[in-house]
């Protein structure tokens, strides 16, 4: 009797405790989830009255700021077509060409992308893409992300194309089919889960990224809204509390949908493996 | 007979030649370049900005010079306060209280676990810059919300980012990044048997005593894991730049902040290739460190 009785305390003690912790865990972002709708919003906490979307309003003329939402997308989605297009076609071929060492290969290149991490190389990569004279462009960004990412994409699709049985593809060419369609036509479509969670993996990581534009951007005019939104509260002055909300939260949505579809439709695990 | 394979070698060479020249430009290039670098006097503007001279060791020395080293703003400070930054915002921070969340919500009911598990995921997978802003505001003096709780607590209101900007890093790190750690231990405690835990409850054992002699050991491999992938990315985290810029005088500036100030402030890129190249041999020994562990355990596994 004690026994059962000792569990169900530990139970209502941590459940106690849990909601504590998750509670002051929330505090940060309490004023966050308030501010974008209060029109009078200032950096103290406090409950729009009436609720009301006047700054999502302002945002949306504001040419800079929806500017920089474009850019982001810019460079998001041409990062995620090179790492997308250059992850399948590599983790493919090292899947299943004949080539030697290609065990080796992944661990190196998984080995090169977590040492030459943004901090590190940032020096480097702003000499290079300088010296290809790509300073201020959308494309820089793009090569630089896709680069940094390819290593990580391919070794997550690769794992998935280990697990795909050859049979498919082999039966496909014992009816006649070259190699370059038995992939196009049979493997593709077999690997696109795969393929969309990279997809959306690196689409995130771009999207939310603030280091490598910051360096390789110079004029307002190609800026992500990641650092727009710095340029917004950072520089001197009081910052526009209720624009800034209101961009945030916006600028927050794709990756909340996007997290929200991926633990849908993926479960839980796959958000907590592959983090860069 | 030759063995039968899809994609003959030159396909396959065909194949991973788009992602091996991104890698090769700016990953791979990058490593060697830097190293480079660091062996020169290379600088963003002036004569040396195009033909920078070779100075051999000059910047290692310069970083490692007794005189300077530890002082404020100088590459030695620099780098103690990282090692104090990982040791208490990775380690102490994450590692213990991811550790702690996941125990404790295997055993609440479902709805606080989701609930709980939204609120610290939300604070991991938000924007750096949205997370920076949020934290900007919590911790604003006049109106901030930590302030208004310690004026309800009826504690002395503090101005946070000026008085203790090292421990507000540290806080805001550990809140930021808790959750790997939460989802990664969670996951590793469901995967043990649940007769395990049921057999030591019948045996009248503590949730504490459950933890040490049935929980942890049996996710051993788990916590290191955890341990050096969240030492390796506290170690280059660039997102307290956001909330601090590496000040008041100096007193945040990670390695990685340094870099950017030595690099793009003062525009002195041989010294900052050179912190970086020191970043990378650091990076470097975790990684190996890793491989290591994982090979070890596929190995045993196999076995």
């Amino acid at each position: 009797m004690t026994r059962y009785l000792s569990l169900y305390f530990t139970r209502i003690g941590f459940s106690v405790a849990t909601a504590v912790l998750g509670a002051v865990f929330a505090l940060p972002l309490i004023w966050f989830v308030f501010a974008p709708f209060n029109p009078r919003a200032e950096l103290g906490l406090a409950v729009p009255d009436p609720f009301s979307l006047a700054n999502f309003e302002t945002v949306f003329q504001n040419a800079f700021a929806l500017r920089g939402l474009w850019n982001s997308l810019i460079q998001s989605v041409g990062g995620v077509v090179l790492v997308g297009a250059g992850a399948t076609l590599a983790s493919y071929a090292l899947s299943r060409s004949p080539i030697r060492g290609k065990n080796v290969v992944t661990y190196i290149l998984l080995l090169f992308s977590s040492v030459v991490s943004g901090s590190a190389a940032m020096v480097p990569i702003f000499l290079i893409v300088n010296g290809m004279g790509l300073i201020d462009t959308h494309i820089a960004v793009i090569l630089v992300f896709a680069g940094g990412l390819l290593p990580t994409a391919m070794f997550i699709l690769r794992d998935f194309i280990d697990g795909i049985p050859k049979s498919y593809e082999e039966s496909a060419m014992v009816a006649g089919a070259s190699p370059v369609q038995a992939f196009f036509d049979v493997a593709l479509p077999v690997i696109r889960p795969g393929v969309v969670v990279v997809v959306v993996w690196a689409f995130v990581n771009i999207w939310g990224s603030f280091l490598i534009p910051f360096i390789l951007l110079r004029s307002s005019e190609k800026m992500p809204a990641s650092v727009a939104i710095y340029s917004f509260y950072s520089e001197a002055g009081t910052p526009i509390v209720t624009l800034l909300a209101a961009y945030s939260l916006l600028y927050s949505l794709p990756v909340i949908v996007l997290y929200l579809f991926v633990s849908w439709k993926f479960g839980f695990r796959f958000f907590g493996g592959i983090k860069a | 007979m030759r063995q039968f394979s899809l994609l003959s070698r030159t396909a396959g060479a065909a194949f991973m030649t788009p992602a091996g020249v991104l890698i090769g430009a700016f990953v791979i290039a990058p490593f060697f370049w830097v190293i480079y670098v660091s062996f020169t006097n290379r600088t963003l503007l002036g004569r040396t900005a195009l033909n920078p001279e070779f100075v051999g060791l000059g910047n290692y020395f310069s970083l490692f010079d007794a005189a300077s080293f530890f002082t404020r703003g100088e590459f030695g400070f620099s780098l103690i306060l990282t090692v104090q930054f990982v040791l208490f915002s990775a380690l102490a921070g994450q590692a213990v209280l991811g550790m702690l969340l996941a125990w404790m919500l295997q055993s609440v009911p479902k709805s606080l676990k989701r609930l709980t598990e939204m609120v610290v995921i939300a604070a991991w997978i938000l924007p750096e810059v949205v997370i920076a802003f949020a934290w900007f505001a919590f911790l604003d003096y006049d109106d901030g919300t930590l302030n208004m709780i310690m004026d309800a607590l009826g504690l002395p209101r503090g101005d946070w980012l000026l008085s203790f900007p090292f421990w507000v890093i540290v806080v805001f790190n550990t809140w930021r990044g808790t959750a790997f750690s939460m989802m990664l231990f969670n996951s590793a405690f469901s995967s043990i048997p649940p007769s395990y835990f049921q057999a030591a409850d019948v045996a009248g054992a503590t949730s504490w005593q459950k933890f040490r002699d049935i929980g942890l050991p049996l996710i051993r491999g788990h916590v290191v894991t955890d341990l050096i992938l969240i030492t390796m990315w506290t170690f280059n985290v660039f997102t307290p730049f956001l909330l601090t810029a590496g000040g008041p005088s100096f007193r945040t500036e990670i390695l990685s902040i340094y870099t950017y100030r030595v690099a793009f402030r003062d525009f002195e890129f041989g010294k900052g290739a050179a912190v970086g190249v020191i970043i990378m041999l650091i990076n470097l020994v975790f990684a190996l460190f890793y491989l290591w562990v994982t090979r070890r355990r596929a190995a045993r596994v196999a076995a």
